[in-house]
């Protein structure tokens, strides 16, 4: 795999790209104008290489100064939330903006809210992705696997409000009515799973049906980014591995996975990116319910989809406490990315010795 | 799809601008009123050839505007106090009327089917009341064949004029609920799933079975859903109906109002409905624009005498004549010229 680090400036532009051997080494008389003439020409290669430079360096300045801005705007607009709750913000669970003089707010239950469903949206979008991945590479008939993989992209070119609506009109009431009932049902007498899958209250909006969605959103990336480092991984090992006996599976699990590994961790932490922050779908669905509840079958809410639902009619502090929760959705996000980075590292590290 | 929303904002941008051109009145603020303000705004341009260009982008978000003085009026579902009004300078008055009914999804049942008391539905959205045959329903509808379904409580997600009108009536019937509660654009429920905007609740009771939420009196007919009756403060049933609205609006005390600063939530009077919300605009007493100002009160002038009739088609209830004559006394102290 090619690092950017690992190809230098110099190997490029230093002799503008030219084998110089072949020019200087001819020793004729016309080399002295050759020689001039190739100044020259350098030298308005070197300019352009120069603004060519600039203009990219700019462009990735320019994304730390945005990256800066919004942090510094955020911390500004969040701060009368900040000096206000300090600390205890983080483990309220009370969301009561209309609360005279002051209101009382606390982030726990959307910090919850947004981690659960994207947990429980991971659970069932990397097995399938991975799966369909799988399939796709190594099992799927030649003629059925260009409509498959068009039909996942097309996946994720839809836009969220139509998953939101879909999920809305369609997924909840399918999943309230004849689903979650049979579930709920399983798991009655089990001590602690009846509380997790209780369903005294079903309604077609809940965490668990929010989660559905998300993992239906993600699969896509998980699926696309997978099926294209499988398909890096050379034909040589694979075919290896057959030759001396292998089964599918022991190909996938010991030669593809191994050879993928960082690519499709890649593929996950993009897609976990996306489910953390994903909004409109999960407004629609997800109950804004400030609350933690025992049940995934409870109606709940995430940071992104409090902030959407009250941002429009928000004043003062409550206003500010939203802009305080979209600064942890930052940090939050940061930090799975930040993890998910480090363990690559490692991954890296062990597989690189 | 962020792309695309930069795009509509751009044509969204150019619009406004091409109408500020045109010297469009500007307003922005609630979204209740919308349908009636533009409604109005046809016919006006129809007569007058003066346009508006409404932003229906929320009572909070129409203050700050106003405020930020981005536009000529702002509209707001909440009355504004004396405090605030001072603080900027506004001149506020109401403009349009409306009630707002509790709907249900129960099998069997259809409009007007089941009677409500303020405290039974305080009670249901406190989440006191659990189920649909509950001693205090089944009491309130001794002939109704109550299930034995849990109540699925629905309520606004975003912060609305509605919630706001509707948890000060539940706060004026229910000592609890306005301890525990209180009133706001945006409560803390104990209970319920939130759903935005009243379309959203709309269809979320539409398709959940047990269900019960609150909207605006037109969402309810416009979608058919089954609505409940209320007992009054007169203990007195009633139906939701204009009539009924036009009731409750008549005993608002809006001579002795300060400012027009008055909630009709639970109103006096045997044929009142108790749940209502008015719709204000705040306008500068000094104004920005006074050619603007002048254009935006000829507008509501002729609204007021003109918009009665096509406001009771759309379910709204007109201001009645002695609080017009009041706005038009008020309207004295915004600077003409």
């Amino acid at each position: 795999m090619i690092r950017s680090g690992d190809i230098r400036r110099s190997d490029f532009t230093r002799e503008g790209g030219f084998p110089v051997s072949a020019i200087t080494e001819s020793g004729s008389s016309t080399s002295r104008t050759l020689v001039s003439d190739r100044a020259r020409v350098l030298k308005t290669m070197a300019f352009g290489d120069k603004v060519f430079a600039l203009l990219t360096l700019s462009a990735a300045y320019l994304v730390l100064l945005v990256l800066a801005g919004i942090i510094i705007s955020l911390i500004i607009g969040a701060w009368p939330a900040i000096t206000t709750f300090g600390l205890d913000f983080l483990t309220t669970t009370r969301w009561a903006p209309q609360l005279e003089p002051e209101p009382i707010l606390g982030a726990l239950a959307p910090i919850y809210g947004t981690l659960v469903s994207s947990f429980i949206a991971m659970l069932i979008a990397v097995p399938f992705g991975l799966g369909i991945a799988i399939f796709l590479t190594e099992l799927c008939p030649h003629s059925i696997r260009k409509p498959i993989r068009l039909a996942i992209e097309l996946l994720a070119g839809i836009p969220s409000i139509i998953y939101g609506m879909w999920g809305f009109f369609v997924l909840g009431p399918f999943l309230a009515n004849y689903v979650e009932p049979g579930i709920v049902a399983v798991f009655a007498d089990i001590p602690v799973l009846n509380s997790v899958f209780g369903g005294e209250m079903l309604s077609n909006l809940s965490l668990f049906n929010a989660s559905l969605i998300l993992a239906i959103m993600i699969l896509p990336f998980i699926t696309a980014i997978a099926v294209d480092v499988f398909s890096t991984v050379p034909p040589v090992l694979k075919e290896a591995a057959y030759g001396i006996g292998c089964t599918t599976w022991e190909v996938v699990s010991n030669v593809v996975l191994p050879f993928t590994r960082v690519g499709v961790v890649g593929g996950v932490m993009l897609a976990l990116g996306r489910a953390l922050g994903e909004t409109m779908a999960v407004t629609f669905i997800i109950g804004n319910s400030f609350k933690i509840s025992s049940s995934i079958f409870a109606p709940g809410t995430t940071i992104s989809a409090a902030i959407a639902s009250e941002f429009a009619e928000s004043e003062g502090v409550h206003q500010s406490g939203l802009i305080l929760l979209g600064l942890l959705l930052f940090v939050l996000t940061f930090f799975v990315l930040a993890a998910a980075r480090l363990m690559l590292m490692r991954l890296e590290k062990r597989a690189g010795a | 799809m962020k792309f695309t929303t930069l795009i509509a904002a751009g044509f969204a941008m150019v619009a406004s601008i091409s109408a500020a051109v045109a010297e469009d009145i500007s307003g922005a603020g609630a979204t209740f009123p919308f349908p009636i303000y533009s409604k109005w705004a046809d016919a006006y341009k129809k007569a007058s050839g003066v346009g508006l260009n409404y932003q229906s982008i929320g009572s909070g978000a129409g203050r700050k505007q106003i405020q930020a003085k981005t536009v000529t009026f702002g509209a707001t579902d909440i009355p504004q106090k004396e405090a605030y009004l001072d603080q900027y300078g506004f001149v506020q008055f109401p403009m349009v009327m409306g009630g707002i009914v509790p709907i249900v999804n129960l099998e069997g049942v259809s409009g007007s089917d089941l009677t409500l008391s303020g405290e039974t539905l305080a009670n249901i959205y406190l989440g006191k009341i659990k189920k649909w045959d509950d001693a205090a329903i089944a009491a309130l509808n001794p002939k109704a064949k109550l299930p034995s379904l849990p109540i699925i409580v629905i309520r606004r997600s975003d912060g609305s004029g509605t919630t706001f009108n509707f948890t000060t009536y539940l706060s004026a019937v229910s000592s609890e609920f306005k301890s525990k509660v209180g009133a706001g654009e945006a409560v803390e429920w104990p209970v319920g799933i939130g759903a935005a905007g009243n379309a959203g609740v709309s269809a979320n009771v539409m398709q959940t079975k047990g269900s019960i939420g609150y909207v605006e009196y037109a969402y309810a007919t416009q979608n058919g859903l089954a609505w409940t009756d209320m007992v009054n403060s007169a203990g007195k049933r009633v139906k939701p109906s204009l009539a009924a609205f036009k009731a409750a609006a008549s005993k608002g005390d809006w001579a002795n109002a300060k400012r027009f600063n008055l909630i009709l939530a639970n109103s006096p009077g045997e044929a009142s409905w108790p749940m209502m919300a008015t719709t204000f605009i705040l306008m500068y007493a000094e104004p920005v624009s006074v050619p603007a100002s002048n254009a935006a009160l000829k507008y509501f002038d002729w609204a007021y005498t003109n918009g009665g009739k096509m406001a009771e088609d759309l379910d709204y209830v007109p201001m009645p004549d002695s609080v017009v004559a009041q706005v038009r006394s008020a309207w004295k102290g915004i600077a003409s010229k």
